[in-house]
């Protein structure tokens, strides 16, 4: 913050315009703002599971706008992308696969959803009494080069953030080894029973025609094939 | 651009996600209120990176290692909710209670939920 600071202080104690007269991207983002956030309301309030993962697709489409407006241009896409095309479809297959009443469902709200509007009005107001004493002549300045556009993400993401980007690979095969083990049926048929005879001998020929020091690399697969 | 309006904003968004998460019964339906908590962080992430000017972009770079989080995330949380959903034939997060403790005087219904949940299997 402190390196940055002498043009953000000249503009904040200078000329720094107030609230009054926003910018024409300010009023973008504020009509963006209030989509976005009564499309997450009606998500976290409608009754009827389908629409619920239809009106997260809006909220997300929207935080992907606002994105764009803040000069993020990669970022929106990936968010476009990843979200509004994998996550919320992912969503929709599940509501399907656990059998979602299409129609209105009176039960999507557990008894305590009072306390929770409770615990939800006072962490907001506590939130935005902070972030706005705190930010209220804070102003970004978002003329010049884009700062996220394909050329730059690029640029910083393999160049100085490779090695958390081949790790994060791992995570995501993990993640699929870990949704294919829990998804898997188990001790129901023979063809699993074979399948895994077949596992573990291949795993326990591996063993024995490599070294040693492989035994417990292989031991976790075989735990993880069953 | 003020700061005041993504921030504002990123906790407002926060804040539904939080009311979906505690009110919500279906265990979908918690996991989009966890999304729309993680694109919250998602926006002040990008908003302070713009503001800051980081030359390492550490803010854009840390959001998109949180949508492929988010991804990951997503993907292994529907397997448990489908495995739940096959043992269990419910994916109410409430009727659950199989570790809970209950005391003697709820423990008249709480028994009968765990009943017809475990006839099912």
């Amino acid at each position: 913050m402190l390196h940055a600071a002498p043009s953000l202080v000249a503009s904040a104690a200078g000329d720094h315009p107030g609230f009054l007269s926003p910018s024409g991207v300010e009023i973008a983002f504020l009509l963006v703002g209030l989509a976005t956030l009564g499309a997450a309301v009606i998500t976290v309030t409608t009754r009827q599971l389908v629409h619920a993962a239809l009106w997260l697709v809006v909220a997300l489409g929207g935080l992907a706008v606002e994105y764009l407006l803040l000069t993020a241009e990669f970022i929106a896409w990936v968010q476009v992308l990843i979200y509004v095309g994998s996550i919320v479809v992912l969503l929709l297959f599940g509501l399907m696969l656990t059998r979602a009443p299409i129609g209105r469902s009176p039960d999507a709200d557990s008894g305590n959803r009072w306390v929770a509007l409770g615990v939800a009005l006072a962490s907001a107001a506590a939130l935005v009494w902070v972030v706005v004493d705190a930010f209220r002549t804070t102003w970004i300045d978002l003329d010049g080069p884009a700062q996220g556009s394909t050329r730059v993400t690029g640029a910083f993401l393999f160049r100085n953030w490779v090695l958390p980007f081949e790790a994060l690979s791992v995570l995501l095969l993990a993640a699929l080894v870990g949704a294919i083990v829990l998804s898997r049926k188990r001790d129901t048929e023979t063809g699993t029973g074979t399948g895994k005879n077949t596992g573990t001998g291949k795993d326990t020929g591996t063993d024995v025609g490599t070294t040693s020091r492989t035994g417990p690399s292989g031991a976790p697969g075989k735990g993880e094939k069953r | 651009m003020h700061l005041a309006y993504p921030a504002v904003l990123a906790a407002l968004l926060f804040c539904v996600g939080l009311y979906g998460v505690l009110a919500r019964r279906n265990a979908i339906l918690v996991l989009m209120s966890v999304e729309l908590m993680l694109n919250a962080v998602n926006l002040n992430l990008v908003a302070f990176d713009v503001w800051l000017r980081d030359t390492l972009h550490s803010g854009q770079a840390l959001t998109l290692f949180t949508i492929a989080i988010a991804a990951a995330e997503i993907g292994i949380g529907l397997a448990i909710v489908l495995a739940v959903y096959r043992n269990r034939g419910t994916s109410d997060i409430d009727r659950l209670r199989d570790t809970a403790e209950t005391d003697e005087a709820e423990g008249n219904e709480s028994p009968g939920k765990t009943k017809k949940a475990e006839a099912t299997t």
